[in-house]
């Protein structure tokens, strides 16, 4: 801005400036002459500066698109060194191609959605993207994207005159946003060796229903059932091999059920659909015992990044834009729903740890992430700080608790006092009237609020019970799909309901002994795992919990920041969620697993890119930028190209999941 | 930002101090740059109506009064931008009528039947899979349909990768083009330009969405086998209606083949009943099972003469729209001299065009002397288009016939005929074609003198057949095969391996089992389905092309193409003649005969050709050019795409995937002559 104010004063001939000095020693007469022209005002800069920045823009542009398209890899080459091939150019020389075909499930909130019927606010947006793409719509009218975003709060099916579908194909999911990939790398290097639309499958489908709700709604199950056996047809009989991300895998969990269950709650594929049809299931960072951050989504919508939209649109989404109510239209968005639910932990205690236990609590250290560049370093670390025992022992067990000191504090020094008795003895106060949206916790009162803080400690296990006091509603429609126990007896006909299917402690895997289940995921980057939350002072119609971010660790090493813990994971999902089944629920013949269906963990440490030319990095291990992961890319075409797990080299670990799936007390 | 101002300063330091040396040595002559200087601005400024206060100093040069200019239109651009943004939705359209699929859902039409799409020839887009180094970054962008930038970037290379293999007809050893899938493949084909997305918004607004809703988009390109070896893309049609048939409620699908799409279609139906490993093996009920309705939009059944001088000679005006859409690029030199060289090159490697050869030879399109259409006048004159003057029209017609200007009489039977004479003299006084001097001439030496880089098939002519081609004959339909036979004779070897042209004699006879019959209505039965309906749908009132006056083309240029039409050639007023073109009544790409044909009598009733008495339906839309700009392509047009946009059409598609049949749509609807041509077509039935 320095510079308009200079124009302007040289402009004007009244004041002193270089320009005036110099005129008057070379020519007086000139200085006549010239004295009224030389009046800038500010609206003349102003034009001129936009007029100068749009040519030199004009211009760059211009030289950027004649330049030849090898200029900006030259440039890259001699910035990071030679570029290393990429995995599909590399392999496709080591002479692999096609062989099974290869489908995609994505996983929640990557998935594109377009509007096909709307309201009157929605008019000219037909079959236009409401979420993925640009986003341009969230910005022009946020309050009609909201409304049409949303589900009907009683069914979690459509409201009445909207229908918004998913996008179908490849292009559902390949870029979530311009420019930035979900599964566009993977497709591209598939591409290489051979595949192309007629060998490939997107399985898209609507993510905020309830798994069973895509196929009651859309029929999505029928479609991807008939859409494997098609590819499989016409590809010479070759199985399939299944890339599910995120909450696709638990998309598919129920999808491996439902097809060989009976119709018409199934699919009625018969009890070998799977063995015929699939090869191996290769999921990439699968939330299978779900993921703390679900929890304070629905209890707050303060996830850190539970939507990878906040990432976008930071600022958007933190400030107020809606007015002073974006949280509380998020709340009531997002808790229409149902697909959230499947990612509460599940397992309960036995799995996440009860008061004084959890499986990560003694032996994660949270300073070493730091130093995390390489593997060998990390394990070398690992084992020594282990070793030393110097880490002070996190209660992970306790995901929500009220209070910093509670959050570290011995149980048997914690003072609780139940909630569950508020339910029956306070009444319902009228909070309702002066609240623009309606969310569940204007129904409660504020006995209710303050009971719920007093319990201050809550594990796994009661998470569940708390969402229930909260949430009645959401939990009686979302607990009609989704369970989230360990089932005692897996042979109780109770488990032949949809409900169980997504959840791998409740359900038996497929009898299909020649297919094949990795778990793929990155670790080395700090997941959220447990919260210290307060009680939120504002007023009535406001979120009435907040996570307390002021409370902080006492030293570099430790694991609390602004209020999360957090423990090794892939930003996510925690390690454990992700990697324990295949690490010990599933492995060998157990009850879960009783064909014995191999299963393999591979894991992909994360390393930050170099550079900003590297974008999102080819090393990374985070939930989303992993679909770009080389490693990982090279292992999913290599079993694309036939290989089989042992012929990849088996497991793959860095972190400790084995040591953490040892300590849990399953019966298997 | 920093280097902005570094640059900034210096432009502004420069100029002050020149000015400032200048001034020093010769003030004078500087005075009177000024004054130039100043006069020169100030009448811009006055040419541009701003008022401007101040006069211009000399730091005012002419790269600031640019700048400042840029900044101003940029400025306003913006500021109009915003006011046009927040301008509310409803104050900028005209208030519109309510279309076909609002105006149905308050009568209470639901969806019903699933529907399936059937793109024709070009409409579709084709995006990019694997191609060589000069097609890089282009990975799943499309190279056809869309915004079609990269042809103008890199012309040479996008034909390249749209070829495919002129002995094989299949990909190119590195390139893999393939069908963009979904409704997206043809919705728009090119931004603005809408193909099947007007049908699709009305059909959503009755309720249809994905699950009810398929575009069988498939590789326009290919033969119709082929699609299949290649893609499987007849399997996954099969399989996708099979779907749509059990999940919504066991309900027989509609398909809404368009132009090409309705052979395509036609191709299927005969596929999918025949035992693999040559078809799809879903046994002689499938199509009665899961097929409702064929509504044919605009169908191709009997060709397009248009694909004739395509093949020919690459002129067929418009013959694929995209010359409509970048007439600039394929009409001027762009791509150095040879643009048709190149376009003729590319466009007959694609299998498909010769699937448009008009089929049925001289019984159908007419001989040297006689055509069905016997009698057509053409009436140019925009007034035509009404009602009114329509029926003066056929008031005129009967007088035609009535033996008033008889010898006036286009003789559409000639499809192509060298020179005006040829077209107009009776057949006597014509030199007869030889079909044995083709097939000696056609062995030919080759001439490959190594002039220009783009092959057509034409080089590997003498000139001396060159010339005795066009030695003032003039060819029929059936003569006309033999023509491309001798002057493509390879294109033509690889392309009847999948496409016939002819009328069977008798259907049962084993070989028309083989696949290369099934698109042929002329050589194929109907599936057995008696339940099932087939519909024409078509445009009527704009003059079609139908057959052509060509000379062979002056140049000696070694490689160009040696034949061109010969638009000198103009009838006067009501003649059909117009620049080296006879034309008669059609929807602008398809003439009605080739449209209406077999629905009006073909498969009329029970016949050979349709051995189970499918019920047929003609629905005829007349053409009305949109009365304004505003209007667009219009909501009455009767082009051949543009009919996609027809609220008549519209409707009748939307009431009979909601469940009606042809007769409660008010059974056939005609207005052209189809009934009349189709008595004069002696075909046994």
């Amino acid at each position: 801005m320095s510079f308009l104010r200079r124009r302007k004063g040289t402009g004007s001939s009244k004041s002193p400036n270089f320009v005036g000095s110099k005129i008057e020693d070379g020519d007086g007469k000139k200085k006549l002459f010239e004295s009224p022209g030389k009046k800038w005002s500010c609206w003349d800069s102003c034009c001129w500066f936009i007029g100068f920045i749009c040519s030199m823009w004009w211009l760059l542009l211009l030289l950027y698109n004649t330049m030849p398209a090898s200029i900006p890899q030259y440039v890259t080459e001699a910035i990071t060194g030679p570029l290393t091939d990429s995995p599909g150019v590399k392999l496709r020389k080591e002479g692999l191609t096609v062989n099974h075909p290869v489908v995609f499930v994505p996983g929640i909130v990557t998935g594109g959605l377009e509007l096909w019927e709307g309201h009157q606010c929605a008019d000219g947006l037909f079959r236009k993207r409401l979420w993925g793409g640009t986003f341009g719509e969230l910005y022009k009218r946020p309050l009609c994207w909201a409304q049409h975003m949303s589900l009907d709060n009683e069914s979690g099916l459509d409201p009445p005159g909207i229908r918004v579908r998913p996008v179908s194909g490849l292009v559902a999911a390949d870029y979530f946003a311009a420019g930035y990939f979900v599964w566009a790398v993977l497709i591209a290097n598939l591409a290489q060796i051979g595949y192309e639309e007629k060998t490939m499958y997107m399985a898209a489908y609507d993510w905020r229903l309830s798994f069973q709700n895509t196929e009651v709604r859309d029929q999505t199950l029928s479609r991807m059932k008939s859409n494997i056996e098609l590819l499989v047809a016409t590809n010479g009989g070759k199985k399939v091999v299944v890339i599910p991300h995120s909450m696709g895998v638990l998309y598919f969990l129920h999808f491996m059920k439902w097809v060989e269950a009976p119709a018409p709650m199934g699919g009625g594929g018969g009890s070998d659909w799977c063995a015929k049809h699939i090869k191996a299931v290769m999921n990439i960072g699968g939330p299978f015992l779900g993921v703390p951050k679900s929890v304070s989504g629905l209890f707050s919508v303060e996830a850190r990044d539970i939507a990878v939209a906040r990432a976008f649109a930071p600022g958007f989404l933190d400030k107020d834009v809606f007015g002073l109510q974006t949280f509380q239209h998020l709340m009531r968005m997002t808790r229409t729903w149902d697909s959230t639910m499947s990612m509460i932990p599940k397992g309960g205690d036995t799995i996440w740890g009860g008061l004084d236990w959890s499986p990560e609590g003694q032996s994660f250290n949270c300073g070493a992430k730091r130093l995390r560049n390489n593997s060998i370093n990390n394990i070398v670390q690992n084992a020594n700080l282990n070793l030393a025992d110097n880490v002070k022992s996190v209660n992970y067990g306790r995901i929500i608790s009220f209070g910093k000191d509670v959050a570290e504090a011995h149980s048997s020094k914690i003072k609780r006092v139940d909630f569950q008795g508020a339910v029956n003895s306070v009444k319902l106060p009228n909070l309702t009237t002066s609240c623009d949206i309606w969310i569940e916790y204007h129904e409660i009162g504020n006995h209710r609020i303050k009971a719920v803080a007093d319990y201050k400690v809550y594990t796994a296990g009661s998470i569940l019970d708390l969402l229930h006091f909260v949430a009645p509603k959401l939990m009686a429609r979302g607990g009609a799909h989704f369970s989230h126990g360990i089932a005692d007896n897996l042979d109780d006909p109770k488990y032949q309901h949809y409900k169980y299917w997504s959840n791998p402690l409740e359900t038996k895997l497929p009898n299909a002994p020649d297919m094949e289940i990795y778990s793929m995921y990155g670790v080395g980057i700090p997941t959220e795992r447990a919260y210290v939350y307060k009680l939120n002072s504002g007023t009535d119609c406001s979120i009435p919990f907040q996570i307390d971010t002021s409370a902080e660790g006492g030293s570099e090493d430790s694991c609390l920041k602004g209020g999360v813990f957090s423990a090794d994971g892939d930003e996510t999902v925690p390690v454990l969620s992700a990697g324990f089944m295949c690490a010990k629920g599933w492995r060998g013949k157990t009850r879960f697993n009783p064909s014995g269906i191999r299963t393999y963990i591979r894991e992909y440490s994360h390393a930050p890119p170099a550079n900003l030319l590297e974008g999102r990095g080819t090393q990374s291990g985070a939930h989303v930028d992993i679909m770009g992961n080389f490693a990982l890319i090279e292992d999913v075409i290599r079993v694309a190209a036939g290989a089989t797990g042992k012929e990849l080299g088996g497991d793959h670990v860095y972190s400790d999941i084995f040591k953490w799936a040892a300590r849990i007390n399953l019966q298997l | 930002m920093a280097s902005i101002l570094r640059l900034r300063k210096l432009h502004y330091v420069e100029p002050a101090v020149k000015c400032c040396s200048v001034g020093f040595e010769s003030p004078k002559i500087d005075e009177k740059l000024d004054k130039k200087e100043e006069d020169v601005i100030s009448a811009n400024n006055l040419a541009l109506g701003i008022k401007n206060k101040r006069k211009q100093g000399k730091e005012w040069r002419c790269v600031d009064s640019c700048c400042w200019l840029i900044g101003c239109l940029c400025t306003t651009w913006w500021l109009l931008l915003l006011l046009f943004h927040c301008w509310p939705v409803t104050l900028l359209r005209a208030p519109e009528l309510p279309g076909p699929g609002v105006r149905l859902k308050r009568e209470g039409l639901m969806a019903l039947h699933p529907v399936v799409l059937v793109p024709g020839i070009v409409t579709g887009g084709l995006e990019l899979w694997e191609g060589r180094p000069c097609a890089h970054g282009l990975f799943r962008k499309r190279l056809w349909g869309g915004s079609f930038t990269e042809i103008f970037k890199r012309p040479l290379c996008l034909l390249e990768h749209l070829s495919l293999r002129y002995e094989t007809g299949l990909d190119p050893p590195g390139i893999r083009v393939r069908a963009v899938p979904g409704l997206v493949a043809a919705d728009y084909f090119a931004p603005g330009y809408f193909v099947w997305a007007v049908l699709i918004e009305n059909l959503a607004k009755i309720g249809y969405e994905e699950k009810n809703l398929h575009m069988a988009a498939y590789d326009w390109r290919l033969s119709f086998q082929n699609t299949e070896i290649r893609d499987h893309s007849l399997t996954r049609l099969k399989s996708k209606i099979e779907l749509m048939y059990i999940t919504n409620g066991y309900k027989k699908v509609v398909v809404v083949p368009h132009s090409m799409g309705a052979i395509y279609f036609l191709h299927f139906l005969k596929w999918v009943e025949t035992p693999p490993p040559m078809g799809g093996g879903g046994g002689p009920g499938w199509c009665a099972k899961h097929i409702k309705a064929t509504m044919n939009i605009g169908p191709t059944f009997l060709g397009v003469p248009k694909a004739v001088s395509n093949l020919f000679s690459a002129e067929g005006r418009d013959a694929s729209y995209i010359r409509g859409m970048v007439p600039g690029v394929f009409d001027s030199a762009m791509l150095g001299l040879q643009t048709f060289e190149h376009v003729m090159r590319m466009s007959r490697t694609w299998d498909s065009i010769v699937s448009l050869l008009p089929k049925g030879g001289d019984a159908i399109w007419g001989n040297m002397d006689w055509s069905p259409e016997e009698g057509h006048v053409c009436d140019f004159s925009k007034k035509s288009h009404s009602q009114t003057s329509l029926s003066d029209n056929n008031v005129n017609n009967s007088d035609v016939k009535g033996g008033f200007r008889v010898k006036d009489l286009a003789k559409y039977g000639r499809i192509i005929s060298f020179g005006k004479a040829a077209s107009v003299l009776h057949s006597s006084k014509l030199p007869t074609v030889d079909s044995k001097e083709f097939s000696r001439t056609s062995t030919s030496q080759t001439l490959n003198t190594s002039c220009g880089e783009v092959w057509t098939e034409y080089d590997e002519m003498s000139r001396q057949n060159i010339q005795n081609v066009a030695a003032d004959k003039a060819y029929t339909t059936t003569t006309l095969l033999d023509l491309l036979r001798l002057v493509a004779p390879k294109m033509m070897r690889r392309a009847e391996a999948h496409f016939s042209h002819g009328i069977a004699d008798d259907l049962d006879d084993p070989k028309y089992n083989h696949y290369k019959y099934w698109s042929n209505p002329l050589e194929t039965k109907l599936p057995d389905a008696p339940d099932m309906e087939m519909y024409c749908l078509y445009g009527v009132g704009i003059p079609t092309e139908r057959s052509y006056v060509y000379k062979a083309s002056p140049s000696s240029r070694c490689k160009s193409i040696p034949y061109q039409i010969d638009s000198s050639h103009s009838g006067e007023d009501n003649s059909c003649l117009r620049g080296g073109v006879y034309f008669v009544d059609g929807d602008e790409s398809v003439p009605v005969l080739s449209a209406g044909f077999m629905c009006a009598k073909g498969w009329r009733g029970r016949t050979r050709f349709n051995p189970s008495g499918i019920a047929t339906h003609i629905r005829e839309y007349r053409h009305k050019p949109p009365t304004s700009l505003l209007e667009g392509r219009g909501i009455e047009s009767g082009a051949h795409v543009d009919i996609m946009g027809n609220s008549a059409l519209i409707e009748d598609i939307l009431r009979v995937a909601a469940g009606a049949t042809g007769d409660e749509i008010g059974g056939d609807r005609i207005y052209s002559d189809i009934l009349r041509m189709s008595k004069g077509i002696n075909l046994p039935l």
